[in-house]
Parts: structure tokens; C-alpha cells; sequence
């Protein structure tokens, strides 16, 4: 069954090693859907959120192949379970004076900002789970979006699972 | 000199010096400090190829007392020898090259090393650090093109980090799952100074391959075993990796299992044992193929169920209970799951089995599965023709049982390049110790043969190495010639030559009606006198009587000698699995007692 999984890794902080990783994956034929990553409270270290899409079986010869790269240090399966996991999304939607209250309004529902206004336009900064942003995102459509940005999704264990 | 140091005992992971060198605690530019690294290394041999950015490594080599340098005459060829080095000693095997195309030739080199698990350290000149990015003179990217076939790769940054890097090349190249590791150097580093310290341990937190099998899954394996009425042992190249040979042969004679080998494999298990049923696959014995398919219980040790063993997956040993010993984690399940899963090294686990089994008592299984294995080693037998062909000429199988017959097994080694000569052989040629057979099995690299046996005779002068090549192969890196020649390294080149690019003919008269689209090779160069104007004596024989009087003092001779040995193009390497068939649909296969109907269809004319 394919399935989505949200992989954590950490890697060192070294020039390539993002190629390495990123080049893995795809060399193996997955592909990519997010992929977010900067250095770790260790500045010797990077982490590397990425979602990728496929069965069980390729699912598990790819975490083998990641674990033989040198520089990866650990991986964690975010997918499930007590996981926090947020996205940032930056939307501009069409809104003409008249409509702007009816726009604000929905971003107000989902708790996002209002971060810039133009003479037709309203940019919309929101972070939330997937689910969140893309019901926000259903929504402003009937206003016209001009232009989506998001980010990769990133993920944390909560802490309640901690053992 | 290097007769002595052979004496030392490789220990697989250590340096042989380590900080224990004169040169430690000195000052020095980067350039001494790589060869320094090497010498502290144990490295002996180096073969390589000099250019701008690798001049300064070059420079400080003219001065180690202890490295001797082989000067190929192509980087890829540097790359093949180093790699003939390290399989036909266990060591890794080190090259030194250029930046730009000195590095980028090394690329088919890599990674031929990389699909047959070859430990190399491959150390590339790179353009200084302030013109990397600018497209400057001989730069390439080494690092980003040979991503994916290195275990690892490294771009220095730091003069002070030359040692470390170059002990943990060592150490990830040669501990694991081997693998080549490549350095690449800016030269700006090697000019820089530092004080030398060489670590005598490589410590990397990431890096902790599992050797010790789990305890609990050795005793579900022996469960398995013990329960089996036909079992199998389906070993690769894991065993001669990790030196495993004696285990393998333990674990075979206390339960009387049959072997069957893959390519890399070869010499993994004495060719004479009784229960070695020889190399399996789509050129493998039809006996071996068989008990893979007719076996319940199939222990896979250090081997990694490719396509080039299965055949069709889904019919593959399809009865049998798998036990899967693999060093590396990600085999495993890869192509077949097992029902029993061991991470670890082969020789470590074979023992655990072993010592498990005996704990028990285990009895050897009854004799009617070896009954019935070595009724199907009777009853298709591989081909074994006359040297002389029925309508004149000379059989390859014929010329390679000479070969095998004459050669002395403890004594030799025999390389081959890639191809039909390279199925004949592997059929034909009979090993009986690990590091004696060497050939390109995962890559399939032609023109591996003549450099990895260059490598092979710079490792062990006292041995008889002999190249089994086709006139394809080896066409494509016989300028090593030269190198052999020059440094008095002499092996001897067999050219099985057909007038074709036989592997790929074949296929065509089988699977594409005879449609012998660019695999036809005219009689151009002359090989005798090609080896000739490299000062190697050089022969053609296409008389069977010939062969038979001439092989002898041929391979005796002391001098690098090449044999233009003639074959007809319409030979055939029989039996053959077809791709993407399963195992039990064999082409071309002998029974006794119907030799002379063995033409199947599309292959009139066959002798």
C-alpha cells in the first residue's frame, strides 16, 4: 500500500550532504515530496525533514540504504503517533476592497496573518499541520490565488512520548 | 623489497603504522602528508597517473622509500589494477590520478570496484580551493559525479585533516561491506604546511557496521537447518570478503549441504569438493540450477540474489525456507525475503552456526538429496568438448578444461574481462582457493581483465597470472601492456577471439533472428603484432593440435606472453537461462546420452 512517510534525519553539517541524501533517493527511484532542512540546536549537525511517497517493502530497503550513508546519523519515522508536525505557507489571494473583510475573516478561522496588502491583493502568512493549510488554502480559492509558497513540512516528536 | 613486507598481516580496519612512523609530529606541506598517511597505512603499492594539480603528492612520492608507484597508462586502467590488487590480496587497493578527466576517467573504475564490493582508496588532485566553482582548467566535480558508486567520498578543506580523512578512507574502504572511498585533494592543501599526527584509530559515530551476528536469530537459522531434508548453501562474494572459506567448507561437511557459487564466489569453496556443484544462474550448471529450485531450505551467505542468480524472481527457489546472512543490512529482503534475517559477517556467523550445530550433535541430512544432486550433476553435466572442434578448429571449452587442467590451482590466478569468455571460464576454469578467480560481476566492466591482472601480478610476482579476455575486451585497456612490460610484471593474456562481440551475438542468433547489429569485430588490430610492439611475446594458434602442444611452454615462459587463440563466432555459451526466465527454463543444456541433439532452435550450425 502506498503511503506517505514523514522521515527525520539527521545528518552532519557538511557541504554535500544534502546531494548525498536527496541524491540516494531519488538514484533509488523514490521521489521527493517536501523536503526541509537546516542545522540542529549541534551546529555540527543538519536536520532533514523530507516526505516521500511508496510501499512498505521499498519504504524499508530505503531507510536501509539511507542508514549506510557515512553521513547520516539517525533516522526517525515521524509518520505516526504523537508527532507535532507544521508547515508555513505564504498565500497571495486576489481580494478587490469589497471582498477584503470576507478574506481576513477566513484567515482569522485558521489563525494566520495578513502580511501584506496590495491595491487587489492580500498576502496570507499561515503555519499549521497539512491538513490545516489545505483546507485554508480550498477555501481562498473562490477568491483566486495568484501565488502559493510553502515549505516543507518539518516534524518533532512530542514530548509525551518521550521514554 | 615488497617480498618482505608481505609478510605483515593486514589486519582489516588498522593501520600497520599509525602514529608509529618517523614522520610523525613533523612539520610538512599536505602533499608529504598524504604520502605520509599512506606509508603510515602500510600501502606499498600505488598505481596512478600524474598531472598540474596532482604534481605535489607526485613530488613528495619521489621520496617514500616505501611506496612503490605503478605508472598506467590510463587512469581507468590505474583504477582495474588497483582493484586486481585488492581482490587478489584482501587489502585495498590505492590509486593516485589528476583532477578533471584524471579523475573522471577513474569513474568506470569506481564503480565496477563499487558493484563487486572492492575496498579502494582513490585520491583525486582537485583545482585550489579559490577557483572551485569557476570552470577552471582540469576541474570536474569528482566528488558530486562519483556520488553514487563511492561508499563514501571526501573533499579536504583543512591541511590538518588530511590524516584523519585518509585513516577513515582506509577504515570505511575496508571494514563493512567493502567499498571504494574516494579523497579528493585541492591542491592548495597539499601545499600548505601542518605538523603531521596520524590517528591509530578511525572513530566515526555514524559508521558502526554489525559483525556479531544475533544470537537468537543464529539459533532459528540452525533450527531451520537441522529441520531440513534439502538444504542449500547459495554463497557469494561476502565469503571471500570476510575471509570465510574455512567456515564454509565446516558448515558444508558437517551437514553434507551442496555449495553452489555465484560469479563472485568463485574460489569461495575448493572446485573439487564434492559437494561444490559449481556456479549457478544464467550461465551456471543446470545441476546447480536445479537444486537451487528443488532445495526446502536455501542458505544464502554473502550473496545478494541478483538477477543475473534468479532468473525469475517469483519462481525462484520458490519451496524453499531462506536464511539470509548478509553483512550489509539493506541485501536483506531486498530481492527475497527471508524467513530467517542475520546481520553480520559471514565468517562470524558460518562459525556461530557451526558451533551451534555441534553444540546439538547435528547429524549430517540423509544422503538421498546429495543422491539426487549429484544424479542431476550426472545427468547435465556442462558441456566438456575435445579441444578440437568436429569440423576442425578449436572448442572454448575444450581450450579452457586444457587451461584449467595444466594450471596448478594453488598456484595461479586467472582474470578474466567480461563476456562470453568470461561464462566459459567461470564454467570451465576450476579454483580452489578464495582471491583466485577475479572478474567484473556486478558491473559487467569490458576491459577489466588486462589491467586487474597487471594488479593481481603486482600483488603476488610469484604466482602464474593468467588473463582470459575476448577481442572485444580487450580492446578496450590493453595500453596496460605497457606497464607490465616496463616494470617486468609478466602475466599472460589468453584473447578467446571470435571475430565478435560474442555475448551480444549471441543474443542476437537466440533472441533478435540473427540480426548481428554491430557485434561483428573484423580481424583488425593484429594482436600478435600489437603485443609484439609492446615487447610481449605473442602467438596465434587456431590448431587444436597447436593449443595442446603450445600451452604449456606458454604459460611457462617467463616473459609477458599473449595467445591470439581463435574460435568460431558461432560458439555458443550453453547452458543459458534466458533473461527473465526462471531457472528451470534452460537453453542449450546436456543431457548425457543426447549430446548430438543439443541444437536448440536458432542455433543451426552449432558444431
Amino acid at each position: 500500500m502506498i503511503q506517505e512517510h514523514v522521515l527525520s534525519i539527521l545528518v552532519e553539517n557538511k557541504p554535500g550532504v544534502l546531494s548525498r541524501v536527496t541524491g540516494l533517493i531519488s538514484r533509488r527511484g523514490f521521489n521527493i515530496n517536501s523536503l526541509a532542512v537546516a542545522p540542529t540546536e549541534d551546529s555540527t549537525m543538519s536536520r532533514l525533514t523530507a516526505t516521500v511517497e511508496c510501499d512498505e517493502l521499498a519504504y524499508e530497503q530505503l531507510i536501509k540504504q539511507l542508514h549506510k550513508l557515512i553521513s547520516v546519523y539517525k533516522i526517525s519515522d515521524l509518520t505516526n503517533g504523537e508527532v507535532i508536525a507544521r508547515e508555513l505557507i505564504l498565500v497571495r489571494v486576489g481580494a478587490a476592497p469589497e471582498r477584503r473583510s470576507e478574506v481576513i475573516e477566513i484567515a482569522n478561522v485558521f489563525r494566520a496573518k495578513i502580511v501584506d496588502v496590495g491595491k487587489n491583493s492580500i498576502t496570507i502568512e499561515a503555519t499549521g499541520d497539512h491538513e490545516k493549510l489545505s483546507g485554508m488554502v480550498n477555501l481562498l480559492r473562490a477568491y483566486g490565488i495568484r501565488e502559493i509558497i510553502r515549505t516543507g513540512r518539518i516534524a518533532m516528536q512530542r514530548s509525551s512520548s518521550d521514554k | 623489497m615488497s617480498e618482505k613486507k608481505q609478510q605483515w598481516t593486514f589486519k582489516r580496519g588498522e593501520p600497520r603504522y599509525g602514529s608509529h612512523t618517523d614522520k610523525e609530529g613533523t612539520r610538512m606541506i599536505g602533499a608529504q602528508a598524504v604520502i605520509a598517511s599512506l606509508e603510515a597505512e602500510g600501502v606499498d603499492v600505488v598505481f596512478g597517473y600524474p598531472g598540474g594539480q596532482a604534481i605535489k603528492m607526485y613530488d613528495a612520492l619521489y621520496d617514500s622509500k616505501l611506496i612503490t608507484h605503478y605508472l598506467a597508462r590510463h587512469e581507468q586502467g590505474a583504477v582495474h589494477a588497483a582493484d586486481g590488487y585488492a581482490r587478489s590480496t584482501g587489502r585495498p587497493g590505492v590509486v593516485i590520478v589528476t583532477s578533471g578527466p584524471g579523475a573522471t576517467n577513474t569513474v568506470t573504475g569506481i564503480a565496477t570496484a563499487y558493484m563487486d564490493s572492492v575496498p579502494l582508496v582513490v585520491i583525486t588532485g582537485q583545482v585550489p580551493r579559490p577557483v572551485i566553482g569557476t570552470d577552471a582548467f582540469q576541474e570536474a566535480d569528482i566528488v558530486g559525479i562519483t556520488m553514487p558508486v563511492v561508499k563514501h567520498s571526501y573533499m579536504i578543506q583543512d591541511p590538518n585533516e588530511i590524516a584523519k580523512t585518509i585513516r577513515d578512507a582506509f577504515y570505511i574502504a575496508s571494514t563493512g561491506r567493502p567499498g571504494p572511498v574516494l579523497v579528493d585533494l585541492p591542491s592548495d592543501i597539499c601545499s600548505s604546511e601542518l605538523e603531521f599526527h596520524y590517528p591509530d584509530k578511525s572513530s566515526l559515530p555514524s559508521y558502526k557496521p554489525t559483525l556479531k551476528p544475533n544470537a537468537k536469530q543464529v539459533r532459528a537459522a540452525v533450527k531451520l537447518i537441522e529441520a531440513a531434508k534439502k538444504p542449500l548453501l547459495y554463497v557469494g562474494g561476502g565469503i571471500i570478503a570476510s575471509d570465510a572459506s574455512k567456515e564454509l567448507v565446516e558448515l558444508a561437511e558437517l551437514m553434507e549441504i551442496p555449495v553452489v557459487t555465484t560469479l563472485m564466489a568463485k574460489g569461495a569453496f575448493p572446485g573439487t569438493h564434492h559437494l561444490n556443484l559449481g556456479m549457478v544462474g544464467m550461465h551456471g550448471s543446470q545441476y546447480a540450477n536445479r537444486s537451487m529450485n528443488g532445495c526446502d531450505t536455501l542458505i544464502a551467505v554473502g550473496a545478494r540474489f541478483s538477477d543475473r542468480v534468479t532468473g525469475k524472481l517469483s519462481t525462484f527457489a520458490k519451496n524453499a525456507q531462506v536464511i539470509h546472512i548478509d553483512i550489509d543490512p539493506a541485501e536483506i529482503g531486498k530481492n527475497r525475503n527471508p524467513n530467517v534475517p542475520i546481520v553480520g559477517d559471514a565468517k562470524g556467523a558460518l562459525a556461530a552456526i557451526v558451533a551451534e550445530l555441534k553444540k546439538h550433535d547435528a547429524k549430517p541430512i540423509d544422503d538421498e538429496w546429495v543422491a539426487q544432486v549429484n544424479e542431476w550433476r550426472y545427468k547435465h553435466p556442462f558441456f566438456h568438448p575435445t579441444v578440437a572442434a568436429p569440423g576442425g578448429g578449436i572448442t572454448p571449452e575444450g581450450a579452457l578444461d586444457l587451461l584449467s587442467d595444466t594450471i596448478d590451482p594453488h598456484n595461479s590466478i586467472v582474470v578474466t574481462d567480461v563476456g562470453q569468455h568470461q561464462m566459459w571460464a567461470a564454467q570451465h576454469i576450476i579454483t580452489e582457493e578464495p582471491r583466485t578467480f577475479l572478474s567484473s560481476g556486478g558491473a559487467g566492466t569490458m576491459g577489466y581483465g588486462v589491467p586487474a591482472a597487471l594488479g593481481a601480478k603486482v600483488a603476488h610476482p610469484e604466482k602464474l597470472v593468467v588473463c582470459i579476455t575476448g577481442d572485444g575486451s580487450f580492446q578496450m585497456m590493453n595500453q596496460e601492456m605497457a606497464t607490465a612490460k616496463i616494470n617486468n610484471k609478466p602475466f599472460k593474456i589468453i584473447i578467446m577471439n571470435n571475430n565478435a562481440l560474442g555475448m551480444v551475438h549471441q543474443w542476437q542468433r537466440l533472441f533478435y533472428n540473427e540480426r548481428y547489429s554491430n557485434t561483428v569485430l573484423p580481424d583488425c588490430p593484429d594482436y600478435v603484432k600489437l603485443a609484439e610492439a609492446y615487447g610481449w611475446r605473442a602467438v596465434r594458434v587456431s590448431k587444436p593440435e597447436e593449443y595442446q602442444r603450445l600451452l604449456p611452454g606458454f604459460l611457462a615462459s617467463p616473459e609477458p606472453a599473449l595467445m591470439d587463440l581463435r574460435i568460431a563466432t558461432k560458439e555458443n555459451v550453453f547452458p543459458m537461462v534466458a533473461p527473465g526466465a526462471g531457472l528451470d527454463d534452460v537453453i542449450g543444456a546436456v543431457s548425457v546420452g543426447d549430446i548430438t541433439d543439443m541444437i536448440v532452435d536458432g542455433k543451426e550450425g552449432q558444431r
